[in-house]
């Protein structure tokens, strides 16, 4: 489309974007510094809405709608390329006693605490979210099998560290429980599957007493190194 | 890959079993191909469309059936826009007769469109109609090819063990090596084939098939086929030349066979159907 044909027809000072700014606004979100109703300010607006809405309000992880997207991005990617992709579902064990016993002002600092938590604990490149109530979730991309379990505890282990205090000397300890599943590799699947497959596995650390993480078994490399030496000998030889 | 040798033949496996041996005995009707390849994006739909093309020009009546139920991409390598599919035929909205389409190249397809995503997981309803459907087809044709899914999954070892003869597709890079080995190996310790055939597309040089033909093999004989009594063949059965003009064809839509005839790519993709033929 022509760029000059579309914003001549857009006059932005003419649309309704007091919402808009009042959502942004109270979001603490950062206001488009350019002149307004310009393009670049209206990119910018739209910019900082696309922002709000993939985000939870809360936590500030990204929310279960861009989490979902994301999810589908990896899919497609490890049916493509093979690659190995870990997704962790996490549950804050005993939630619910917190809020009753504590209120939910302290359920609410306990949650920032687990979100922050999980933030530190992961690679830039993973992606964590809160799914729901006091259900977080983690996409890993790039991660072998073979350090699925200990990139679960690593996470675990970080959340039973946290000590919230969530009112003046009142001090708690917080635990999460852990399912885990590989997205299959080469094979397109879809990322509603995949959550399922990690979320039977969340229950089985639910019910197996909590405070832990249960990986799906998987299949590791098919190919010893020592075949894949054997394999690559002669063409290396080769191209030498 | 000749029929009498086929561990199916010798040994008919219980239909119930899947993934583990051959299901189809080389009794009547056509002989089923499956092409298959470990990694995906080496042209395995590619070589599957083309070779059924080759052997049709060849007198053979040929069927590619599109047996990579979750990403079936047959479709776009051939330009057609399907309106029944095997997904139709599954849920009973349409005939064999009616979803068994002519493509270009003068081969029939069934494809299996983008409904059957929900047959990726592959239950035991799945396993039976698509047994159902390779027998029902093979008495009507000479060759039927199964264009299976990328990788190792129940679902593609399912569809390979339908055919009596496989054709893995590699190509030079070691990725689709180690895929293409660890996909062989799979074939040979859980169907028990004690032969499998190979093409190597998109070579560098020729000769290239060759010797990878070969250090595969030896990799086999060491690791699969050590144990006494069971022997492994691997069966070079093309080299495909990478070749400018089959990036022509797939961009436009079109068979290597019938656009550039000529072309390295589409000799040894002759040489392939006649080497299948023979056997």
């Amino acid at each position: 489309m022509d760029k000059s044909l579309t914003t001549a027809q857009i006059d932005a000072s003419r649309l309704r974007l007091d919402m808009a700014m009042q959502l942004l606004q109270q979001a603490g979100a950062l206001l488009p510094e350019a002149e307004p109703y310009g393009e670049d300010w209206l990119q910018a607006v739209i910019d900082a809405l696309c922002d709000l809405s993939s985000k939870d309000a809360l936590t500030g992880l990204v929310n279960r709608r861009s989490f979902e997207m994301a999810l589908s991005r990896e899919v497609d990617r490890v049916a493509r390329s093979g690659e190995s992709a870990l997704l962790l579902m996490l549950d804050i064990d005993h939630f619910k006693a917190v809020n009753d016993t504590y209120g939910h002002a302290a359920g609410d600092l306990v949650l920032k605490a687990v979100a922050a938590a999980l933030n530190q604990v992961v690679r830039p490149m993973d992606t964590v979210a809160r799914v729901g109530g006091e259900e977080f979730a983690i996409v890993l991309p790039s991660c072998a099998a073979s350090y699925g379990l200990m990139v679960a505890e690593r996470v675990r282990e970080r959340v039973s560290e946290l000590r919230v205090e969530v009112a003046p000397g009142q001090i708690l300890a917080v635990t999460v429980s852990l399912g885990g599943a590989f997205a299959p590799q080469w094979v397109r699947s879809s990322s509603l599957l995949w959550m399922e497959r990690a979320d039977r596995q969340l229950y089985r650390a639910k019910a197996e007493g909590r405070n832990r993480a249960c990986l799906e078994t998987q299949v590791d490399s098919l190919v010893s190194a020592e075949e894949k030496g054997m394999l690559f000998a002669v063409t290396q030889q080769e191209s030498e | 890959m000749s029929t009498t040798t086929d561990p199916a033949a010798q040994n008919p496996a219980p239909t119930t079993m899947a993934a583990t041996r051959p299901l189809m005995a080389a009794k009547g009707g056509a002989r089923t191909l499956a092409v298959t390849s470990g990694k995906g994006g080496v042209g395995k739909t590619f070589v599957t469309a083309n070779l059924a093309a080759a052997l049709a020009a060849r007198g053979q009546r040929v069927l590619v059936l599109d047996a990579d139920l979750g990403l079936a991409n047959l479709d776009v390598v051939l330009n057609l826009h399907p309106k029944l599919t095997l997904h139709d035929v599954f849920t009973d909205k349409a005939s064999l007769e009616q979803a068994i389409l002519p493509a270009p190249g003068g081969f029939h397809v069934l494809l299996a469109g983008s409904g059957m995503v929900e047959y990726s997981r592959l239950t035991p309803e799945v396993r039976d109609k698509l047994l159902n459907i390779v027998e029902l087809v093979r008495p009507r044709f000479d060759w039927v090819l199964l264009d299976t899914g990328a990788g190792i999954s129940d679902v593609v070892l399912f569809a390979v063990s339908l055919a009596s003869q496989v054709l893995v597709v590699a190509t030079p890079e070691p990725t689709s090596l180690t895929d293409a080995y660890a996909t062989i190996k799979v074939l040979a310790t859980q169907q028990d084939r004690r032969e499998v055939g190979l093409l190597v597309n998109q070579a560098s040089r020729v000769g290239e098939g060759k010797l990878i033909c070969g250090q595969l093999q030896q990799v086999l004989q060491r690791f699969v086929g050590a144990k006494p009594g069971h022997s492994f063949k691997l069966d070079l059965l093309g080299e495909v030349k990478q070749d400018t003009s089959v990036r022509q064809a797939v961009l436009k839509r079109q068979l290597v066979m019938e656009h550039f005839p000529g072309s390295d790519a589409a000799q040894g993709i002759k040489a392939l159907a006649l080497k299948l033929m023979e056997r």
